[in-house]
């Protein structure tokens, strides 16, 4: 019995932290589709950032123009909508601007892979302390269901409607080769471990990515015949392997499946800290 | 053959006609359904073309200044933001005349974030270097797109055939679609006497000393400057083989006309609804619909304008500290030719707000109590 209220208890407590962060006034439901990815992945990164003891006033959210761009918009931080692809650019103005700030970009694979690429791998490279949370549905979900950079080979999207004949990014190598300093790896059905990957990246001092493998049944699910939200969700746990444990996998036993977890952490200076460096010594020197 | 299709669906069929080589477009509402049905029916064999799939409108006008150097024919479609985008290639694509034809669904531009119509999009494009049109039903952006094609090979001057998103992009009318032989003989293939080919090697648009660039903009100009004529003939010859025409500026119920608006895009088929309503109640009342933003059909305004008429711009579109851009080039194209006439000045349905019949009407009663500011701004539908 006691446990049984325990549970419930923390179960409230929960779902008071998702709301607590709610910007107020905005009018819900969001716009996305019932079951759609994007949610979940809000209320992880809510729980991280509540986690974090983060205050809302230190938090500043940045976005471009996708479903998933549209998160800022319903929570209670500091929020920049932008333009299409752009987000990391506007973000590294305001984390120069502000060091102290926590600034986390929220970006699609369309977003950030396609039109912002090149915004992409140059924040990779500075290493400046942003935390991308990449939604990657394999798809651009607002504009209707076009092929993306992430649109796996063979696919069906609206402008690739006999299969995608391009080969798709791996954004967390993407990340890894340009020199980001963390790099994970999640899913949209393993939400604890989501929220530990956003916990460890916002925590993380320099380029932070977290690619959230997640769903857009309305479009990339039904053009390519996986079902509704839920039988999705369950492909990513039957397809997805923890780093510990593909260890032990064979290449074969890997084929067709993806890693999840931390791929990739160092320690090199973060891209502001080096700045102030420069600017130390040559103000000693006078 | 009669089908009934969206404004959108007609520019994929005039692209299709237009046998178009070489494509390539990057989604954004509410362009994204030509691009999808473009790359349906190239990916199927319907259209023997290239769809090219880029990262983004920059890159898709990138893709086509290589195709188009080539010799072929090219198309791509966009709106707002990713017109934006697009701008240093506009330059481009008509500085190295390239006969590029491209379709622009007007949005407004952000900030804040819209999808919604207005032209502020393509009018500020005005110096770019490109050909405007604007259309005002999909029967007609399909004939503009055919004829597009030839008007740009023709100048060596790129052509943006513009129709209003939602209110024309997706709604369906009634189309006579033509049949391919009409077309094809209508518009032969791109005959491109500059290009590059291996077995005559040539190198375009590089570095140009100041010895040599203004001559490069003389020409382009000089070719604006016929561009008028080129147009005038290629909708006559579209008249004979199609038995469709249009005008620079179309004019309607002009006759006796003591208040004239001047309108494009949809805007101009609401003053037409209620022009025609006025009409029949007696107000004499007339529509002067302008097809073309560059060249700015001056020649169409002054033949159509009834001496004493007051006379007005609706602009959907701000360019802000001037106005709206068909007022301003309109009131700049008279004094050039030396007629000093009033253009009353009307701002509205920006950013997708309707311009209704009744807005119209309350124009016309402006201009004819004379309560309209004859100068500055009038906002049209503005909530202050
Ligand atoms: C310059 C520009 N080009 C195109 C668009 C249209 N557009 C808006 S969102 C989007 C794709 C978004 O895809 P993704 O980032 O994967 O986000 P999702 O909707 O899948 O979450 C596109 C092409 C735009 N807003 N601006
Ligand atoms: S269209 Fe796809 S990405 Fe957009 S809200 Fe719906 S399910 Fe989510
Ligand atoms: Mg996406």
């Amino acid at each position: 019995m006691a446990t049984v209220e325990k549970t419930k208890s923390v179960e409230k407590q929960k779902s008071d932290v998702v709301l607590n962060y709610f910007r107020p006034r905005k009018k819900l439901p969001t716009v996305w589709c019932a079951g759609c990815g994007n949610g979940i992945v809000m209320s992880a990164l809510i729980r991280a950032i509540d986690k974090l003891g983060y205050s809302k006033d230190e938090v500043a959210m940045v976005s471009g123009i996708g479903c998933t761009s549209r998160m800022p918009i319903y929570l209670d931080f500091s929020a920049l909508h932008t333009t299409h692809g752009r987000a990391l650019a506007f973000a590294t103005g305001i984390k120069f601007a502000k060091p102290h700030m926590k600034v986390i970009v929220i970006t699609g694979d369309g977003d950030c892979l396609a039109i912002g690429g090149n915004h992409f791998i140059h924040a990779c490279r500075r290493n400046i302390d942003i935390t991308a949370i990449l939604i990657n549905n394999h798809i651009y979900g607002m504009t209707g269901g076009q092929g993306s950079p992430t649109t796996p080979s063979g696919s069906i999207s609206t402008t690739t409607p006999y299969g995608n004949v391009e080969k798709n990014f791996d954004p967390c190598k993407l990340a890894e080769a340009a020199g980001a300093s963390f790099v994970a790896r999640g899913t949209v059905y393993h939400t604890p471990q989501l929220e530990k990957a956003i916990t460890k990246a916002l925590d993380h001092n320099g380029f932070s990515l977290v690619e959230v493998i997640s769903n857009c049944h309305t479009y990339y699910g039904r053009l390519n015949r996986r079902g509704d939200a839920v039988s999705m969700l369950n492909a990513f746990k039957e397809n997805s392997v923890t780093t510990a444990k593909a260890k032990k996998l064979s290449p074969e036993e890997m084929e067709g499946k993806f890693l999840i977890g931390t791929l990739h952490e160092d320690d090199r200076t973060e891209f502001c800290d080096e700045y102030q460096k420069v600017v130390d010594a040559h103000m000693g020197e006078k | 053959m009669n089908r009934v299709m969206s404004g959108n669906e007609a520019v994929s069929q005039a692209v299709k006609l237009s046998r178009v080589q070489v494509i390539s477009a990057y989604p954004i509402t509410p362009q994204t359904s030509i691009s999808e049905k473009l790359s349906e029916i190239c990916g199927s064999g319907e259209m023997d073309a290239k769809f090219v799939k880029v990262e983004s409108e920059h890159s898709a006008m990138a893709t086509l200044i290589g195709a188009s150097s080539t010799g072929v024919r090219t198309f791509t479609a966009t709106s707002s933001q990713g017109l934006a985008l697009m701008q240093e290639l506009l330059f481009w694509v008509s500085g190295a005349r390239l006969p590029v034809v491209m379709v622009n669904v007007n949005r407004a531009m952000a900030a804040p974030w819209t999808i919604w119509c207005d032209q502020t999009d393509s009018v500020s494009q005005r110096d770019t270097g490109w050909l405007q049109f604007y259309c005002w039903s999909n029967q007609e952006i399909l004939d503009s797109v055919i004829c597009a094609f030839r008007i740009a090979e023709e100048l060596l001057i790129p052509c943006m055939v513009c129709h209003d998103g939602f209110f024309i992009s997706h709604t369906h009318e009634v189309l006579d679609i033509p049949e391919q032989n009409q077309v094809d003989a209508f518009l032969p293939p791109r005959k491109a006497e500059y290009k590059l080919d291996t077995a005559n090697p040539r190198t375009f648009s590089g570095g140009t000393m100041p010895s040599m660039f203004m001559e490069f903009r003389y020409k382009v100009q000089a070719a604006f400057e016929r561009a008028q004529g080129v147009i005038d003939q290629t909708y006559e010859q579209f008249e004979q083989a199609f038995g469709r025409g249009y005008h620079a500026v179309e004019a309607y119920y002009t006759d006796g006309a003591e208040i004239l608006l001047i309108a494009s895009g949809s805007a101009a088929s609401t003053v037409y609804h209620t022009v025609r309503q006025m009409r029949e109640s007696g107000r004499k009342v007339g529509l002067l619909r302008m097809r073309q933003l560059r060249p700015l059909p001056v020649e169409g305004v002054l033949k159509h304008l009834t001496d004493g008429a007051a006379l007005a711009v609706i602009d959907r579109n701000l360019s802000p500290g001037t106005g709206g851009v068909f007022t301003q080039e309109l009131r700049a194209a008279l004094h050039r030719n030396g007629v000093d006439y009033r253009v009353h000045e009307f701002v509205g349905g920006l950013g997708g707000r309707d311009i209704t019949a009744a807005d119209i009407e309350k124009i016309c009663d402006d201009l004819e109590n004379k309560t309209a500011d004859p100068a500055g701004i009038n906002w049209v539908g503005l909530n202050r």
